[in-house]
């Protein structure tokens, strides 16, 4: 049984009741709002990258603790850190996220490498691991998930700017 | 006084045995959907198990009998309504959305022209919003609301000014949200006085206290089944009879036409000229099987019951929690009915509800499919409570020991 002290970790708390990195950045940064029409959870990112770097993140919005712990958990995690870093991290997040699923539907063969894949996840997101019980709760993946596929935009187009 | 037994119609919903998270369901949903009484699934698995045919037409036993469940089940409608002109004012579709979208598709595509303008309410679910917003495109209507007071019941203040140009007032007779009780009788005068006719979004009302639509003098009504002790997948439109025998049909089909050549078509009269294709039959026996079963309890019983409940629970909702759950709805009883919207201080509304789960309890959170209503309380989503006339004050316990939960946990 899903038991809820998985989902509401107490660094997802903390992160709800003091969300880090809150506020706006002017141009050059990029902005992108993410929505999830569904819940009515929004988040905007304000990104700006410099030489390759995430040299500063902010982040404005509202929603469920899931969507905001997140997305305050993100911002710690990427900033300061290469492009091509942070968007590892979203892969292995995004990884994380989806684990479960492919638990259900997959080979016993596959799943352990899934497994191991998503050990090796857990070790290199550090404090973003607490995450990892969202996906015992399905419908609150997408709440989780909502800042770092807004982040993969905002990157997106940041670096269509340099191009 | 209740004359009937909630603890006996909880005993008659197989559902209500489900254990969740190890602690037996409290089911505070019902303004989503009701639970099913056995009656009435044994009346849809009678009806496959015996009866089953298409309708219509056929001239063999299960056919005539198909038919029969099915016509049934527009008589039993119609007498549960005290419809005026009895059950050829009943339309069957597949839910009150739908019932909608074929009075704004058929009678209003064909009786509004640009610039007549439709009056709804800021109160109203999407079903009944959109499908005027959509008619404003397509045929240049206006859609105009009426306000929510502070004191969250409709502010008809105003209400001759609004009524300028209206040719159609659709209202709630019961919010989703607020769970207010509109003036439904007061309306039609004001509609009628001004020429226009009026629809009542009954979805909410209809299974919690009696209809009475000779007394209520509307002209619409919609309503679904699977709120009211019914299953999913059907829904009535009533019309009153001669503006139904005026109105265009909606989709096209079998079962809804009088002749059809290669040069064209004539449609049926009466409600089947709105019933394209094979309709849900199985679904019709259980609706009959839902009115038998509420008329059993007894409208006004369950009415007074559930006010009973909805008292309770504000009164301790208001007591326990040193303000940190608001109620976003009227606080007392008076011309509100058993649907508590919650807004819990500092706890989102998915929060809230994830937190209940844990308890077994099952409550809504989310805009409710009322948006316009969301925004004008400064909402994104509440977390809403709703009875049935299977619900016990004990759920109301259990309710509050889980938000008591939530409330320290996010503290």
């Amino acid at each position: 049984m899903a038991n809820l002290d998985d989902l509401y970790r107490e660094i997802i708390l903390d992160h709800y009741r003091s969300p880090r990195n809150r506020g706006e950045l002017g141009p050059p940064a990029t902005r992108v709002e993410g929505f999830n029409p569904l819940c009515g959870d929004e988040i905007v990112v304000h990104v700006l990258v410099e030489d390759g770097v995430v040299t500063d993140i902010k982040l404005t919005g509202h929603g469920c603790s899931i969507s905001q712990a997140s997305s305050s958990l993100m911002s710690s995690a990427v900033k300061g850190k290469s492009v091509e870093q942070v968007r590892g991290t979203i892969e292995s997040f995004k990884r994380l996220m989806t684990v479960h699923e492919s638990q259900l539907d997959d080979s016993a063969r596959e799943r352990e490498s899934v497994e191991a894949n998503a050990d090796g996840d857990l070790r290199r997101l550090g404090e973003l691991a607490a995450l990892a019980g969202v996906v015992k709760f399905p419908v609150r993946i997408k709440c989780a998930t909502l800042a770092w596929n807004t982040l993969t935009q905002a990157l997106d187009e940041s670096e269509d700017d340099v191009h | 006084m209740t004359s009937f037994d909630p603890v006996r119609v909880r005993a008659d919903i197989p559902l209500m045995h489900r254990v969740i998270n190890d602690r037996p369901i409290t089911y505070l949903d019902s303004g989503a959907s009701s639970l099913t009484p056995r009656s009435v699934i044994e009346a849809m698995d009678r009806y496959y198990q015996h009866h089953h045919a298409n309708v219509h037409r056929g001239v063999y036993q299960t056919a005539n009998e198909a038919t029969s469940v099915y016509e049934g089940a527009r008589e039993r409608t119609a007498r549960f309504l005290n419809a005026p002109g009895g059950s050829q004012e009943i339309v069957f579709t597949k839910n009150a959305t739908e019932a909608f979208n074929l009075l704004a598709r058929s009678w209003g595509a064909a009786s509004l022209s640009a610039g007549d303008v439709v009056l709804v309410s800021e109160m109203e679910h999407h079903a009944n919003i959109v499908p005027w917003f959509q008619l404003r495109d397509s045929h240049g209507i206006e859609v105009r609301f009426i306000p929510v007071g502070d004191d969250f019941r409709l502010d008809v203040t105003r209400i001759e000014e609004l009524m300028r140009g209206v040719k159609l007032v659709s209202v709630t007779a019961m919010s989703n949200v607020l769970g207010t009780i509109n003036p439904i009788r007061e309306l039609a005068e004001v509609a009628h006085a001004h020429g226009a006719l009026i629809a009542v979004d009954g979805a909410q009302s209809v299974a919690h206290s009696s209809t009475d639509l000779v007394a209520l003098d509307v002209d619409f009504l919609a309503f679904s089944a699977h709120k009211m002790l019914g299953p999913t997948g059907l829904g009535v439109l009533w019309a009153r009879e001669d503006i139904l025998s005026t109105m265009p049909p909606f989709l096209g089909g079998g079962g809804m036409i009088k002749d059809v050549s290669v040069d064209g078509y004539s449609a049926a009269t009466g409600p089947s000229r709105f019933e394209a294709g094979t309709p849900p039959i199985a679904e019709t026996a259980g609706l009959t099987a839902a009115i038998t079963y509420l008329e059993g309890l007894g409208m006004d019983n369950i009415a007074a019951y559930e006010k009973e409940l909805t008292g309770d629970a504000l009164t301790r909702l208001a007591l326990e929690f040193n303000g940190r759950v608001r109620v976003i709805g009227p606080s007392d009883t008076q011309g509100r009915g058993g649907v508590i919207s919650l807004d819990v201080e500092g706890v989102h509304p998915h929060d809230v509800a994830q937190v209940l789960d844990q308890f077994g309890v099952c409550v809504r959170p989310g805009h409710h499919c009322a948006k316009p209503l969301m925004k004008r309380f400064g909402l994104a989503a509440t977390a809403r409570a709703s009875f049935g006339p299977y619900s016990l004050v004990s759920d109301t316990d259990v309710l509050l020991e889980a938000l008591a939960h939530a409330v320290t946990m996010f503290g």
